[in-house]
């Protein structure tokens, strides 16, 4: 319990200092940023209680918010991703997420990108529609969403892959 | 009574939910107006210091463009200083010239310009007299407004940001209009509500105009790249090509008005009296 508390809060400040160092600043093609950072809900541990998981993604979006002067569209889109989680995971893994014996890096790669995929998807769509705050716009929104999208699910699975410990 | 205490047990989760997406939407709506929320901004210790701490990193990468910057700009003041004969020159091109505004330099340590609403972060606050409302400009052209102020840092509106609007006028003629930004393109401003009269032309220079305490009359924006009469067929709007480029800005200036607060004072007390 103890070791997997210090690494939550290690995971929090390294993502929160890698996005704002690094990937707020990649700009692809003008306004393509991947936001990696939300690795911190998908790999919270799943037995955990709820409360929690709740709590500290709205923590997490909040001290995106302050960096990036965003008000809380990071904190609503974190907290939106965080209180799907669940769902999407019983839909996802099924059984095994009944039972508590799911570990995101360990499941199979089909089962992993659907899950990751999902909820990018969910967090990227509010985050962006509450940053243009208009439904005028809303081809614009889907456009950033897709491509960020995409950007945030290759580097979250590269990440899940390069540092997931296996053990048998 | 053990009812209700069922019901908020049972469905703890959900109401924290509510009320933390309460809190956030609330920032957020907050932070779409122009009187911003006071808690959530870059001009804090944490993140202040933070990005202090990049832009001392990333500064050695960026030394060669911002000496050849200042050279330039050493250069254009040595060239008024020295042909200051010709005194029109110094009256259109000199920044200072009436001696009321203060300037204060100050570093970029974080620049947004791919959001909707962009925002610069300044080492530089309260204690090197930075004020909000105050105006941001580089060697080239103007930048934004001041924010918020902290101790040690301080947030600047960018021109780059759908609650940026300042007053701007045609250099040639002084047809005047107000700089919006459209969200799109960080090289691209717009100048609209510029009477139909006005003699538009491409490549014109576009500069700040006189008719606020924030900027001083004169500072360049940018040129004209196209424009077209609006609707209404009554006003211009104008696609400007901005001179700074706001992706790249290291070091800038705060100016100063030092007779703002009379002028406020004076203009207050006239909208009291009517």
């Amino acid at each position: 319990m103890n070791n997997s508390l210090t690494r939550n809060i290690f995971r929090f400040v390294i993502l929160i200092l890698l996005q704002v160092a690094l990937f707020n600043n990649i700009n692809f093609l003008g306004y393509i940023n991947p936001y990696p950072y939300v690795l911190f809900i998908l790999l919270f541990p799943i037995g955990d209680n709820r409360a929690s998981l709740l709590f500290f993604s709205f923590l997490l979006g909040l001290t995106l918010d302050m960096f990036s002067n965003s008000g809380g569209m990071h904190a609503a889109a974190c907290l939106i991703m965080a209180y799907a989680r669940p769902w999407i995971l019983s839909s996802v893994f099924g059984v095994a997420y009944e039972y508590n014996t799911v570990k995101v890096s360990n499941t199979s790669f089909v089962e992993r990108l659907t899950y990751v995929g999902i909820l990018i998807v969910i967090h990227h769509f509010v985050l962006f529609f509450l940053e243009t705050f208009n439904f005028s716009d809303i081809i614009y929104v889907l456009k950033k969403t897709l491509l960020s999208g995409i950007f945030t699910l290759i580097l979250s699975l590269i990440f899940i892959t390069l540092f997931s410990v296996k053990r048998k | 009574m053990q009812q209700i205490v069922n019901f908020l047990i049972k469905y703890r989760n959900f109401l924290l939910f509510v009320i933390l997406l309460f809190i956030s939407l609330l920032f957020t709506i907050q932070s779409h107006s122009y009187q911003r929320s006071k808690f959530v901004n870059s001009a804090n210790f944490l993140s202040g210091g933070v990005y202090s701490k990049l832009s001392d990193l990333d500064l050695y990468f960026s030394l060669k463009v911002h000496n050849a910057e200042l050279l330039e700009e050493n250069k254009r003041l040595r060239e008024i200083v020295y042909n200051s004969k010709d005194s029109i020159t110094i009256q259109e091109d000199s920044i200072n010239s009436s001696g009321n505004y203060r300037f204060v330099t100050a570093r970029v340590i974080n620049n947004n310009y791919s959001l909707r609403d962009n925002f610069l972060t300044l080492r530089a606050g309260a204690k090197d007299s930075i004020k909000q409302d105050l105006g941001v400009i580089t060697s080239k052209g103007i930048v934004g407004i001041v924010d918020k102020v902290s101790n040690k840092f301080s947030t600047v509106i960018s021109i780059l940001n759908r609650n940026s609007q300042i007053n701007a006028k045609l250099k040639k003629s002084g047809h005047f209009g107000i700089l919006i930004w459209d969200g799109k393109d960080p090289n691209i401003v717009k100048l609209i509500d510029v009477q139909q009269k006005a003699p538009v032309a491409l490549g014109d220079t576009i500069v700040t105009g006189g008719k606020s305490t924030i900027f001083p009359e004169g500072i360049g924006i940018g040129t004209i790249k196209d424009f077209k009469l609006d609707a209404s067929e009554n006003y211009y709007t104008i696609n400007i090509a901005l001179f700074n480029d706001m992706t790249n800005i290291g070091h800038v200036y705060v100016i100063e008005n030092l007779d703002r607060k009379e002028i406020n004072d004076l203009e207050q007390s006239t909208t009291d009296e009517q």
